[in-house]
């Protein structure tokens, strides 16, 4: 790699001397999303365009399955490869700025002002990663089952109660039509699990960690709000109101169309499928445990490696990127919620009155982005456990108890992962 | 001059022929064996910007603690047992004890792993790792179930097919075709056959009983899982022990079969006197395959599992991948490779101690 710099500087240097015109220092980025050719077309012609827009930089793309993106990039942080450019999954941003994947962005901040919340990536109090988009939960259902049911429509203003929604499980429930009354997607095992469950959590009134100081679980993860979340949560399960662990993934893709689920906790990326086979498909704010209706934030942001000898080269293309016309592609393209209320007016589907223009004002008014601290990849892993034994069976106050123990374990062999 | 400098001076040809191969296995069997061996004594991480520390025996402290309490159950004022609503005698709960209190500091942080006892009094065997605990549990009962039973099933097909009959190698494709497909795939589609709702096996047996059987949800059971994924293990590599078998039937001299059948042997004592001496060394050779194989049992419980429900499928290897890259804690995801290593270690010797040849 070094070699393959220097041999990229000496021919850069040629060319500055042969003429200035030909002067692009080369810029080499990663990508997760290789194998979706809409999503590759349009980061392809974004970085066609940087290159023909300007001469001082020439970004040459490489694109990973999203299954193996960041295995890569831990193993080649680890050899000593890593690109300029890399994106990089929100929540994971901390880890790798903290173990020096990464590097500050040296962006002007005013580019970003108009942004939601969830695409902009701070660790330490500056900015590392930036993203086009983000992406939003919601409660999906449709009309006539709320209708069926006798139900009031929850707006964002008045979202449902938890008992509210309870008793909305309960006449799903009761009304016989359905397999189950409240699919939350239990099939879709790894991030799904944090990024879609804690909110209940953090609704509750705990979390997965103390926000505070971030050196500790303890009383947010086990304290009396945690223990009443995890009580909820596995009478989901024992009371049958939701399919457990072994859902069949199909059954999670297709079950709400087919009219298996009165009720889905799903994504805005799965909306159209749900509205065109629906025209009265609804999504619906999260739920009131208490402590506010929460969903999660933060999707794929672009950011600088810590090894890049251009952070300027690289801030460059990422401000490129940031127009607002590359983020109402990308939402035109694969579905995402733009990043800022101007791009969303451009696309079909956020502007008002658009089908789903719903998850921006959701976005806006309930995201809450998980844990900031580079404990989290490894809290994200043991929140899942705890949560697939709860909803198994587990004893609550145990298995919350011992989600404890494992983080601050892990914190403590950290060091505290520079939050002291 | 020597054998041995002959060996190793005048025979550079042969040296260097071997080279690649001796090359290939220090850089991706002996290097990373010691590497294994090194870290699990220190707390090296996957990503941190820390340095690493020699930290000793922590890591095996952390996986292998244990310890006992016996605790008193509660009592109200007039000094009667209290019983739940299930009547079940009313215990304090452990975690007043392994939580916080100084007066227990050698179980501080453990959780209960298994307990027995009557209504006054319950002892409790606590783990510091309560799932590694049942990680080796069920890795152990999976080997004891897997060795002898697709050891079995492997020799009946290799005897059933090691006849000249019309049409045979049909069979012998049938039946090693599991072992050419990935059990990656395998796994996927199992996990099909074995669907709580609608699965093939679930229609198979309540169409069978003429709907008498109450569909099960097979992989999300406690009580079912392991034995599913045992099940589904067997199917997919007897076909390999099958060939094994058969190679090893196909060396023994068939006038050694004439010679038993002027005898007038019957069947079961050909099989007695003359296969099975004839198969011993397949014999061993297979259980020891077996054995390491089952040991390394991982990418069934990766695709259809992922240990749960309620670890009752968490093997060895599976927590070592979660420890080591999940958890992103090298060294804790090393020492279980140590403790996997020494237990086959040992397994494998017992078993060519038992087997050997006895003069």
């Amino acid at each position: 790699m070094k070699h393959l710099k220097l041999t990229a500087g000496a021919l850069a240097l040629g060319t500055i001397l042969a003429g200035p015109a030909l002067a692009q220092t080369e810029l080499t980025m990663w990508y997760h999303g290789a194998g979706n050719e809409v999503e590759s077309n349009i980061i392809n012609q974004i970085v066609a365009d940087f290159n023909a827009s300007q001469s001082d930089w020439s970004v040459s793309l490489e694109s990973f399955p999203q299954g193996a993106y960041n295995d890569s990039v831990v193993a080649a942080a680890l050899a000593g490869n890593l690109p300029d450019i890399l994106d990089v999954d929100g929540p994971v941003m901390p880890n790798w700025a903290w173990a020096g994947y990464m590097q500050p962005l040296p962006i002007d901040e005013s580019l970003i002002a108009d942004f939601l919340p969830g695409p902009k990536g701070y660790w330490d109090g500056e900015l590392y990663s930036i993203g086009l988009w983000d992406a939003a939960v919601a409660l999906v259902t449709r009309q006539s089952t709320l209708d069926a049911l006798g139900l009031r429509t929850p707006s964002l203003d008045n979202p449902w109660t938890g008992d509210e929604f309870m008793a909305a499980l309960d006449a799903a429930k009761a009304s016989g039509d359905f397999e189950f009354a409240f699919d939350p997607g239990m099939a879709w095992t790894g991030e799904w699990y944090p990024y879609a469950f804690s909110p209940f959590l953090q609704s509750f009134g705990g979390d997965i960690v103390d926000r505070s100081t971030y050196m500790t679980a303890e009383g947010a993860l086990n304290g009396d709000a945690a223990m009443a979340f995890g009580e909820w949560w596995q009478s989901l399960f024992a009371d049958g109101y939701s399919p457990g662990t072994s859902q069949d993934p199909a059954d999670r893709d297709n079950g709400f169309v087919e009219g298996k689920y009165a009720f889905s906790w799903n994504g805005n990326w799965a909306a159209l499928g749900a509205l065109n086979a629906h025209d009265d498909t609804l999504f619906l704010p999260a739920p009131d445990f208490g402590n506010g209706p929460k969903i999660g934030a933060a999707s794929w942001q672009f950011g600088v490696s810590g090894t890049s000898e251009y952070p300027e080269g690289a801030a460059a293309f990422i401000e490129f990127a940031l127009q607002d016309q590359y983020l109402a592609d990308f939402s035109n393209g694969i579905g995402l919620i733009p990043a800022t209320a101007a791009a969303a007016q451009m696309t079909e589907n956020y502007a008002d009155g658009g089908p789903m223009a719903v998850f921006f004002d959701l976005t806006e008014a309930q995201a809450l982005v998980r844990p900031v601290t580079p404990g989290y990849v490894v809290a994200a892993k043991v929140f899942e456990k705890a949560l697939a034994d709860i909803a198994n069976g587990a004893d609550v106050a145990d298995t919350l108890d011992a989600a404890v123990d494992e983080i601050d374990n892990d914190i403590e062999a950290n060091g505290g992962y520079g939050h002291m | 001059m020597t054998k041995g400098t002959k060996l190793t001076q005048s025979n550079r040809a042969g040296w260097a022929f071997a080279l690649p191969g001796f090359g290939l296995m220090v850089v991706f069997i002996i290097l990373p064996f010691v590497f294994a061996i090194a870290l699990s004594f220190t707390n090296q991480r996957l990503i941190s910007p820390n340095p690493t520390k020699f930290v000793g025996l922590a890591n095996y402290q952390q996986l292998l603690g244990l310890g006992t309490i016996t605790l008193e159950s509660e009592r109200d004022e007039n000094g009667a047992i209290v019983y739940d609503e299930d009547g079940e005698a009313q215990f304090p709960r452990l975690r007043g004890y392994t939580r916080n209190n100084p007066d227990y500091p050698r179980i501080d942080g453990m959780r209960e792993w298994f307990s027995w006892g009557n209504e006054e009094s319950r002892t409790y065997v606590l783990a510091r790792d309560v799932v590694f605990m049942k990680a080796i549990v069920n890795t152990v009962l999976f080997v004891l179930v897997v060795a002898p039973v697709q050891a079995g099933l492997a020799l009946c097909l290799a005897l059933l097919i090691n006849q000249r009959l019309r049409g045979i190698n049909v069979y012998r494709a049938i039946y090693f075709m599991p072992v050419v497909v990935s059990i990656v795939v395998v796994s996927l589609l199992w996990r099909f056959i074995y669907d709580g709702n609608d699965g093939l096996l679930n229609n198979l047996l309540s169409g069978l009983t003429f709907g008498a059987f109450e569909g099960r949800d097979w992989l999300g059971s406690p009580s079912t899982a392991l034995g599913s994924i045992m099940v589904m293990s067997i199917w997919q590599a007897v076909g390999f022990h099958m060939v094994i078998w058969l190679s090893g039937l196909q060396t023994i001299s068939p006038t050694l079969y004439e010679a038993a059948d002027i005898e007038g042997a019957g069947k079961l004592q050909t099989f007695r006197y003359v296969t099975w001496p004839g198969l011993r060394n397949t014999a061993v050779l297979i259980l020891i395959v077996i054995t390491m194989q089952a040991f390394a049992l991982f990418a069934q419980i990766d695709v259809m599992t992922n240990g749960g429900p309620l670890d009752s499928t968490q093997t060895i290897v599976f927590q070592a991948v979660e420890r080591g890259y999940g958890k992103q804690d090298i060294s804790g995801g090393s020492a279980i490779s140590v403790i996997l290593f020494v237990i086959v270690l040992t397994i494998s010797l017992i078993q060519r101690y038992l087997t050997r040849e006895k003069n």
